[in-house]
């Protein structure tokens, strides 16, 4: 196992791949912004090397800068947490030519998956079932009012090196089309450099389900089941569970089915996570590959009793999977991600934490950055905590929820929190029935 | 001269007028980003624009001012 190694990230989840590390006797190193100095994630590392300006292109991006300090330092590896430079291709390769070890798949993995037509292209190859569309990018306007025409509308206009919900816009006729057509353009160059988009059918009403799969140098891919991720804001998750209260044994044979077959169909080690679509016809679409840890494994964890840092961490030094990697699923998990928004325009409410108190109880984790006094920056992400409960039924994990939201207090900005309640207490989403949709029906006054 | 200030913390992704335009109450100037998202920075008055305070990539916080109108 390694000895130390580099958390190349910020936030809930630099603290919480340092707590693993920290409970296997591996020692953190940190890295932070200007903005990140007293940060909870430098606090608790064993050193921690400034990385300069706040925004994320002058310090958590700054590749030749985190390598330095890995380094200096004399950490073995390197763990990208998710976002950042977690699925960006040139960073794992500039790992490799520096001997560090990148805790994640290998670059030519990520490039593959990060291409989203590619991705498509390859997979359909191997016949795992994609959202009907065209696989090859749009040049201008014209083929794109062309190809919508022909696949028919609703179509769902994608960034080909896209994801997080980013670039993606729903599109009901041709005026919409033109209307945002540019736009997703822009958007999609200046959030990843890349401005090709692409089109495929929007499927109706969908569920937002996803496959945790663990894949080790021998070539071994091994699934943790499903989760579900249906509860979304702007395309961004915000409630996730599992297992799914709409899987039964013939759908979920069917994920995880698609989803081993993606892995193996690129090679992929390490953890991943295989996307899908599923309609009212109850059939399941690839839609893409997340080549890093997710923002909801806890609930995976919570439901199989596995650290998937701890996975990871071992994969990377080489270790082989087998059947006591896959434990059976128990109980129900529940994530709410709560975010400094407002609860109504879902506006960003960055600030300074004037107090905080967090609950504690039997089958309740929360996974966070946060201290009081805190400033919740304008150049970050505004996930400020994951809380996670865990019950022997949906009933109770979604009833410990309740309570340890109701009793969480974050002060001085605003938070979800209301929201999450709010669909909490929806008789839809208590009974399990809703799609992709439920949070704008919500919000309609 | 009167101040368009801005509504949230964040760095200016695009200004949307020039000098010399003139502005009804209910536009968008300024898109900021704030949080990874674009929030836009409405005037809640009229007028000609006279200066222009900021430009992209600057940081700003809430209650900055963005542009002076006459």
């Amino acid at each position: 196992m390694f000895k130390k190694i580099l958390i190349a990230n910020r936030g809930e989840i630099a603290v919480r791949v340092a707590r693993t590390c920290r409970r296997l006797g591996i020692a953190v190193v940190a890295v932070y912004s200007d903005a990140d100095a007293t940060a909870l994630h430098v606090q608790t590392a064993d050193e921690a090397y400034p990385l300069g300006e706040p925004p994320v292109s002058k310090s958590y991006l700054n590749a030749e800068k985190i390598i330095r300090a890995a380094l200096e330092s004399g950490a073995e590896a390197i763990h990208p947490g998710y976002g950042l430079l977690s699925e960006n291709p040139q960073f794992a390769r500039l790992c490799r030519e520096n001997k560090l070890t990148f805790i994640g798949p290998s670059p030519e993995a990520i490039e593959l998956m990060g291409d989203k037509l590619a991705a498509r292209r390859l997979l359909v190859s191997k016949g795992v079932p994609v959202v009907p569309g065209y696989n090859e990018p749009l040049s201008n306007e014209e083929e794109a009012l062309q190809t919508a025409a022909e696949l028919g509308y609703p179509v769902m206009l994608k960034a080909a090196a896209g994801g997080g919900g980013i670039g993606m816009a729903s599109v009901h006729g041709p005026d919409e089309l033109v209307r945002l057509y540019k736009e997703c353009c822009f958007r999609a160059k200046s959030s990843f450099g890349n401005e090709t988009v692409y089109l495929e059918k929007l499927v109706i009403n969908p569920r937002h389900i996803e496959v945790q799969i663990l894949g080790d140098k021998s070539g071994t891919i091994i699934h943790l089941y499903e989760r579900e991720c249906s509860v979304q804001r702007r395309h961004q998750k915000i409630i996730e569970e599992a297992p799914s209260p709409f899987v039964d044994d013939l759908l979920r044979e069917k994920l995880v089915q698609a989803a081993v077959r993606s892995a193996e169909a690129i090679g992929y080690e390490n953890a991943g996570t295989v996307e899908f679509i599923v309609g009212e016809d109850r059939e399941p679409y690839f839609l893409e590959m997340n080549t890093r840890l997710q923002v909801e494994h806890p609930v995976t964890e919570m439901i199989t009793g596995l650290d998937l840092v701890h996975e990871q961490l071992k994969i990377a030094c080489g270790g082989l999977l087998s059947g006591k990697d896959m434990p059976k699923p128990k109980g129900w998990a529940v994530e709410c991600r709560v975010y400094a928004e407002d609860p109504e325009t879902l506006r960003p409410s960055p600030g300074l934490i004037t107090d905080l108190s967090l609950p504690e109880a039997d089958g309740l984790r929360i996974d966070h950055g946060l201290l009081p006094g805190y400033k919740v920056s304008a150049f970050y992400d505004p996930l400020l905590a994951k809380e996670i409960t865990w019950g022997e039924n949906r009933e109770q994990a979604l009833g410990k929820m309740t309570v340890a939201l109701m009793k969480t207090r974050i002060d001085g900005i605003k938070t979800n929190i209301p929201l999450l309640l709010k669909i909490l207490g929806d008789s839809r989403f208590r009974a399990g029935a809703y799609d992709t949709n439920l949070v704008s029906r919500l919000l309609v006054p | 001269m009167k101040a368009v200030c801005s509504n949230i913390d964040g760095v200016i992704a695009e200004v949307k007028v020039s000098v010399g335009d003139v502005i009804v109450r209910g536009q968008e100037v300024v898109n900021v980003e704030s949080m990874k998202s674009i929030i836009s920075v409405v005037s809640e008055i009229g007028g000609v624009v006279k200066e222009i305070k900021v430009t992209e990539g600057d940081f700003i916080s809430e209650d900055d001012p963005l542009i002076f109108l006459e």
